[in-house]
């Protein structure tokens, strides 16, 4: 069974640089369907950065990352590598669902209309297929009611939970998750980590940047610390978060918890 | 200390008398009735004779005219300014250098002169307006260019590209004032560029457009009588042939005005309107209108 042992995302000795500024200086990692993989580390170290290579929302400068045994933003023949064109890259993000840190909804948009435009533009999913499934995960998500609320109608969490609703209705086979609840107040931090854990639950890959220590230890199979744009320790949460091997991942802890 | 006075009691409030402006005001009333009279008893105005031209069918085809070649230039000015827009914002080098050489010189040159020179320099350069194959010899289609620069024509040029060129900063503003993060929930999904753009950005910048475009078609209404120079038989054009004749000019003039406050005052109540559909999902659209909170004072009163 090939499918079973290949990895949904697969990165080798990925490099990015901004400028002068070295962010990525060579990530090797893999991720399996199913699995849950918590980023943790210092802010500047590359771990925001390191997802959005992986949907090629910025384009790494060395080495090579694979989506579902697919290479990410070039086309390989022999050792060259081919861009690949916007519609072919916009192709294989739609397949990659992604949430970020300060939501971006679509502000002239109702929350029904944030969830069913992807859909019906990209995958050409008819009006009523799209508004009837939209409704299914809204109501996944807590937010049957708020189907016609504009965003700014919406509290930061349930802004949030719109914006998974939204990712998901690409029927996504990866979610990439970019501090999601950083910019929220600490009240509505749990609604968004409860729909997260849901998701893992139904088995959902899934690549969460975090600082919730508490949420990545309980949903995590992984857990992945980065820092100065390298991978300093990773295994199962409890051993990471409660054994750190590194001098670094103990002062980091030590500084958050 | 002030006396004491029982604990609840209401006080009377005196607000501050402003003496200054109150003589201040007396002065300007005066000056402007001062002037109302001159006007009134001046016999350069016939009020007879305004009244007389202002439904005249000449005026009425004239403001017919203005009001059709000011919306035309207008939506040539918007297409032009969205395209050039997107282009200056290209990475392709070429192609922000020649929208930047358009913005440039139309903006940088008045109205007038491009009137005239589309109308009267045009055809003195170019005897024939061609579409052919550059650089060969093969025509499809070939007319004088006399016959294409009618007075429509110069002043649709004339009036469209000038405004494309201010469009074109108008548009270029709001694309920008769109959050960047847009760009990316967009290509996440899975949109390319031109659905981004379509769906997502162009919608947002709207609210930020909108205003500035309000005011460029109420200046439009007005600059559009610069037309007059290249004949075109628009509201002034009609006026000044009428008066060049009757020698009513003055009269003339105020029936001109007074179609083009009206103008103005339509369009500047239409902006409002139009500001408001595109506000949506800002806190500015749930706000009445002031239409919406006279028809509530009716219905008080009638209750």
């Amino acid at each position: 069974m090939p499918q079973a042992t290949r990895p949904m995302v697969r990165a080798e000795s990925v490099h990015k640089r901004f400028g002068r500024l070295e962010v990525l200086r060579g990530i090797d990692l893999e991720v399996q369907p199913r699995e849950v993989m918590m980023l943790i580390g210092p802010s500047g170290s590359g771990k925001s950065t390191f997802l959005r290579c992986i949907n090629h929302l910025e384009q790494i400068n060395a080495g090579r990352i694979w989506v579902d045994g697919e290479l990410v933003g070039y086309r390989q023949v022999g050792t060259t590598l081919y861009e690949l064109h916007e519609h072919e890259l916009a192709q294989r993000r739609a397949e990659i669902g992604m949430v970020f840190q300060r939501f971006n909804l679509f502000p002239h948009m109702t929350a029904l209309q944030n969830v069913i435009e992807a859909p019906m533009l990209v995958k050409r999913v008819p009006r009523g297929k799209a508004v009837e499934r939209a409704r299914r995960l809204l109501e996944r998500v807590g937010l049957a009611e708020k189907a016609d609320a504009y965003p700014a109608q919406l509290s930061g969490g349930q802004q949030q939970r719109v914006a998974i609703a939204r990712a998901l209705a690409m029927e996504p086979k990866l979610m990439l998750f970019d501090e999601p609840t950083s910019a929220l107040d600490p009240e509505l931090v749990g609604e968004v980590l409860a729909v997260m854990r849901q998701l893992a639950h139904d088995g959902m890959t899934m690549i969460v940047v975090t600082h919730e220590m508490q949420f990545a230890r309980e949903v995590g199979d992984r857990v992945v610390f980065m820092d100065g744009g390298v991978v300093v320790e990773q295994g199962p949460p409890a051993e990471v978060l409660a054994n750190p091997k590194h001098e670094r991942t103990r002062s980091f802890l030590a500084r958050i918890l | 200390m002030a006396a004491d006075v029982e604990h609840g009691t209401t006080f009377t409030v005196v607000p501050v008398r402003r003496y200054g402006q109150i003589v201040l005001a007396g002065v300007v009333a005066l000056l402007v009735a001062w002037l109302a009279a001159a006007g009134a008893s001046s016999h350069f105005i016939n009020p007879a004779v305004v009244g007389q031209y202002l439904l005249n069918p000449l005026i009425l085809g004239g403001l017919a005219n203005t009001i059709f070649v000011s919306i035309a230039a207008m939506l040539i000015g918007i297409v032009l300014g969205v395209f050039f827009a997107v282009m200056k914002m290209s990475s392709n080098t070429v192609l922000a250098a020649v929208s930047g050489f358009y913005i440039w010189f139309f903006r940088g040159t008045p109205v007038l002169v491009q009137l005239i020179f589309w109308f009267n320099g045009v055809p003195a350069v170019f005897h024939d307006l061609a579409l052919g194959i550059p650089f060969t010899d093969v025509i499809f289609f070939s007319m004088p260019m006399v016959a294409f620069m009618t007075p429509l024509a110069a002043s649709l040029l004339g009036l469209g590209l000038n405004e494309g060129a201010y469009m074109a900063e108008i548009v270029r503003g709001g694309i920008l004032a769109v959050d960047e993060g847009q760009v990316e929930a967009a290509q996440a999904l899975g949109m390319v560029s031109a659905q981004t753009m379509r769906r997502i950005i162009l919608p947002q910048a709207m609210r930020v457009i909108i205003p500035p475009i309000g005011n460029e078609f109420i200046s439009m209404l007005k600059t559009s009588s610069l037309a007059s120079v290249v004949t075109f038989g628009e509201l002034l054009r009609r006026a000044s042939d009428i008066y060049s004749s009757n020698l009513f000019v003055v009269e003339l003039l105020v029936v001109a005005s007074l179609w083009y406050l009206l103008l103005t005052t339509v369009a500047s109540i239409g902006q409002y309107y139009v500001e408001k559909r595109f506000a949506r999902g800002t806190a500015r659209a749930e706000r009445e209108t002031p239409w919406q909170a006279v028809l509530r004072n009716l219905m008080k009163l009638r209750r």
